[in-house]
């Protein structure tokens, strides 16, 4: 082989084009997809819990029961959709930065001309499409099995405001994957991923959990996201919709700015 | 540094620290185009943060640190920087030629895959997940990452370490090869062999400030120069009133004596025990020299600190 590297500056300049922006943007954003589609620890459990459990709890057992004038499966079709992208970017984020950071990898990418801001970019992609398809499924279940009446356009609106309001959950993941060491992110998402599913009604419909429970709820992003939610499929929600859109920025930019103090701790501070 | 080379990095007096620990007291550097500097040191000396300040992954507490002129701070300041770290894990399920793929983007004149391929020795290897490379495998795409933007400046942290033999002088290959293109290279190392191989100026660090700079030939001959070993019926006390003895140990059966000037000393040994035996001389070695200036300066630290 040594006789190759002799000639590794002349004829070895290729490809012009790279290291342009939209570029990096984009091959940062294909990798991370390639590279999550093979860690069957983060698919199995992001794509199949939600689904199961809807299935279950939604087509099986609430099929034929209302709640107000809209059936069990299409409240619990906007409840499991905030359910599902909720842990897809929790996962996502939590885990693969706490990974990343904890143990050295994340420091080799920004001692190279990236630009951070694509390696979050990045992972909110991997993300969203994680969470598409995942509300793609949800929908055909519920169409298919549970009698569930939603126009496409409906749907649509849903998806699109799931998948708008999961920043929130990438936002959180982040700051879990900056506080915590890479073998102890996957537990701390799920001790909180779990209850706060459940106390912000995503799994059973709030009014059937006791009172401090609904009121705490309002502490609990996936709370209101979930309203947002089920209005759009015809559920009279609590509060104003500015109320809880306002709730979950309000959300985000808190935990955008512990991330950001968590960058600060690793001594690395971002730069444009 | 080498004589009017423009300077490609530079730390003006940078001191480090972290929490209550100083990493880096004080600290002047400059790294001229087209040399290959090695940084030499104990753990903890500060060589590591030395090349995290010249990369931008850590702020200096006062002084500055310029890369080609500017704060490596800043993103675009790097575009001509290639880095190789010390990573306990790299993601596993990205392909050898996904993840140069990855990294050529960040670049503007990247190399192209098949030349990286070949100069970091992976050949064959480019659809393999890097989950299932071996140690050595995966070093060499850690380096293949560093280089593959065909960058001007090249820091290595500790390239080889714990690689097998032929990994290694591949890489140092590699290095020279760099180097010959008139690229720079900064490298830390706990290899005396990779430094007296490779480096064409050598700094030491301890405690967080430089120790010693010059070539690898100057270290050497900072300290006593040459031993000469030989079984003998002199006495040791008798030796040392030899002329230009410099040092006599007595080990076993045999004298370990130190000296500047071989010659004469050995001329005095069989004049007066022309029985002498087992004769062996050595030159001294770059770890001797090391091992010497860092005693030394930890022997001075230790007085300031009893003082």
């Amino acid at each position: 082989m040594n006789s190759h590297t002799a000639t590794a500056t002349a004829g070895a300049i290729t490809n012009a084009s790279s290291g342009s922006a939209l570029r990096i943007y984009r091959t940062e954003a294909k990798y991370e997809f390639m590279k999550t589609l093979r860690q069957p620890a983060y698919v199995i459990p992001t794509l199949t819990f939600p689904l199961v459990f809807y299935l279950m709890f939604g087509v099986i057992f609430g099929g034929k029961q209302t709640i107000g004038s809209v059936n069990l499966a299409t409240y619990l079709l906007a409840t499991y959709a905030t359910f599902g992208v909720m842990g897809a970017s929790l996962f996502g984020f939590a885990v693969g930065v706490a990974m990343e950071r904890g143990y050295g990898w994340l420091q080799v990418k920004r001692a190279s001309p990236m630009p951070p801001l694509a390696y979050l970019a990045a992972k909110a992609v991997m993300s969203t499409v994680f969470c598409a398809i995942l509300v793609v499924g949800l929908y055909v279940l519920g169409t298919e099995f549970g009698g569930v009446h939603l126009p496409l356009t409906k749907f649509l609106g849903l998806a699109g405001i799931v998948i708008a309001g999961s920043i929130v959950f990438c936002a959180m993941g982040l700051v879990i994957g900056c506080y915590t060491a890479p073998n102890a992110a996957p537990a701390v998402v799920n001790v909180i991923f779990l209850p706060m599913s459940f106390c912000a009604g995503l799994w059973l419909p709030l009014q059937l959990l006791p009172k401090v429970l609904q009121h705490a709820a309002l502490l609990l992003p996936p709370y209101h996201l979930a309203q947002l939610a089920l209005h759009q499929v015809g559920f009279k929600a609590t509060g104003a919709a500015w109320q809880h859109v306002a709730a979950l920025a309000a959300f985000t930019v808190v935990f955008l700015l512990l991330a950001r103090r968590g960058f600060k701790r690793d001594d690395v501070s971002v730069n444009a | 540094m080498g004589e009017g080379r423009q300077i490609v990095a530079s730390l003006d007096s940078v001191t480090k620290k972290y929490g209550e620990v100083t990493a880096l007291c004080d600290v002047s550097l400059n790294v001229g185009a087209g040399e290959l500097l090695a940084l030499l040191g104990p753990n903890g000396a500060g060589k590591t943060t030395s090349v995290r300040l010249m990369l931008g992954l850590s702020k200096p507490l006062s002084g500055k640190v310029q890369v080609f002129g500017r704060d490596p701070r800043i993103v675009s300041a790097r575009r001509r920087i290639g880095a190789m770290l010390q990573v306990a894990k790299v993601p596993e399920t990205l392909k050898v030629k996904e993840h140069i793929d990855l990294f050529r983007s960040y670049y503007a004149n990247p190399l192209s895959l098949r030349t990286t391929l070949e100069a970091a020795g992976l050949e064959g290897m480019e659809n393999r997940l890097f989950g299932a490379l071996s140690g050595g495998q995966k070093q060499r795409v850690l380096f293949a990452l560093a280089i593959c933007g065909n960058p001007d400046l090249l820091f290595l942290d500790e390239p080889t370490v714990g690689l097998d033999i032929t990994t290694r002088h591949l890489i140092w290959q590699q290095i020279r090869n760099l180097v010959r293109q008139g690229r720079t290279v900064v490298l830390t190392t706990h290899y005396l062999e990779e430094v007296d191989a490779l480096a064409s100026r050598v700094v030491v660090l301890n405690h967080g400030a430089i120790v010693a700079e010059g070539t690898s030939a100057e270290m050497k001959a900072r300290t006593a120069q040459r031993k000469i070993r030989c079984v003998t019926r002199l006495r040791p006390s008798e030796v040392e009133s030899i002329a230009l003895v410099s040092g006599v140990a007595a080990y076993e059966d045999r004298l370990e004596i130190r000296t500047m000037q071989v010659e004469p000393v050995l001329r005095e040994l069989f004049l007066r025990d022309p029985a002498i035996t087992g004769l062996e001389v050595s030159n001294s070695t770059l770890e001797d020299a090391f091992l010497k200036i860092v005693e030394t300066g930890n022997q001075e630290v230790q007085k300031e600190m009893t003082a």
